[in-house]
């Protein structure tokens, strides 16, 4: 997959919040394959200084950073936090979060539009958290951004692809643009069926960080990942509604 | 000059924006800036002065989805 002229050979992007401990996320990272983890920006206490501790350990993962703009609830705000993140993080790519709802973490796409236009005229490499609307897509796209990431499901809540229909049309409509899914991806096969679908890559944190055994379900995602984009470039075929017998009738028994 | 630092009360001498992070500890810090709401990237840190009741933000790395 290629996004803003970066070759990447891993499909499954990781973000790295929720782990029980940083050395079982670094483990994930690790089996996972991810070759893009996200990064966040937050307030730091004066005591603490945990953040410091977490950047170094990504910057041990040689992996490259995506920060997000998670928990901005405008465009003036996401914006702010975008550039602040370039600074700290050294990268023009963006996640960019405008948040429109507090239950359903719902893209505000009229702030998301709005702030991804003057990112990408102030040189970001926006990666627009958006929702399967075509019209929104397209207006990403005039603003300057050349991936679209629809969400399955809802943030965090592990409920696969909500809406599989329109994520079909959407995967039709923009058939040159990277398009990812990003969010609401509980298990690998949810991951395995975008793929199917000829979707380019999955972002996913929850599903993994919140297993059981993390690194491990980090893994059955790349294995599931990488099966659903051999499955959708060797060409599914199209279901039917009748039984059509695999077996040759011809020279059949007993007939 | 008594400011907001991540909407914390807090009293410096500053008078610019870097005074105040030494003085505040965080000389050295991988951190951004924001003053008002808007970005104060590091170079400008020096020749920033902190007016009383400014809203300071200082923002670490930290783990994100």
């Amino acid at each position: 997959m290629e996004v803003y002229g970066v070759t990447l050979a891993s499909r499954l992007l990781l973000g790295t919040a929720q782990f029980p401990s940083p050395a079982i996320l670094a483990e994930a990272v690790r089996r996972s394959g991810a070759e893009v983890v996200t990064v966040s920006l937050r307030r730091e206490s004066g005591t603490e200084r945990a953040g410091q501790a977490f950047w170094s350990l990504i910057r041990d993962l040689g992996v490259r950073v995506l920060p997000n703009t998670a928990g901005c609830h405008s465009a003036r705000e996401a914006i702010t936090t975008a550039q602040m993140a370039r600074e700290v993080f050294e990268t023009d790519w963006i996640k960019l979060e405008v948040i429109g709802n507090h239950d359903t973490l719902q893209p505000d796409v009229f702030g998301l539009v709005e702030a991804a236009r003057s990112l990408t005229a102030d040189g970001f490499a926006v990666f627009p958290y958006t929702t399967e609307d075509l019209v929104v897509g397209e207006r990403l796209l005039d603003a300057g951004c050349r991936v679209l990431m629809p969400w399955g499901a809802p943030i965090g809540s592990g409920r696969g692809l909500n809406n599989v229909y329109g994520l079909r049309a959407m995967r039709a409509h923009f058939p040159d643009v990277p398009l990812v899914i990003d969010a609401g991806i509980g298990l690998p096969s949810q991951a395995a069926q975008a793929m199917e679908l000829g979707y380019d890559a999955v972002l996913l944190n929850t599903a993994v960080a919140r297993a059981g055994e993390p690194a491990r379900m980090a893994a059955a995602f790349a294995q599931a990942i990488a099966a659903g984009r051999e499955a959708f470039l060797a060409e599914p075929m199209p279901p039917r509604d009748m039984a059509v017998p695999s077996t040759p009738v011809l020279g059949q028994a007993f007939r | 000059m008594k400011i907001l630092v991540n909407n914390e009360a807090r009293e410096v001498a500053g008078p610019s924006l870097a005074d105040a992070l030494d003085e505040l500890g965080y000389g050295g810090a991988v951190i951004a800036t924001a003053v008002n709401g808007d970005f104060a990237p590091a170079r400008s840190r020096p020749a920033l002065m902190l007016r009383e009741g400014d809203r300071l933000e200082l923002l670490a790395p930290m783990r994100g989805g």
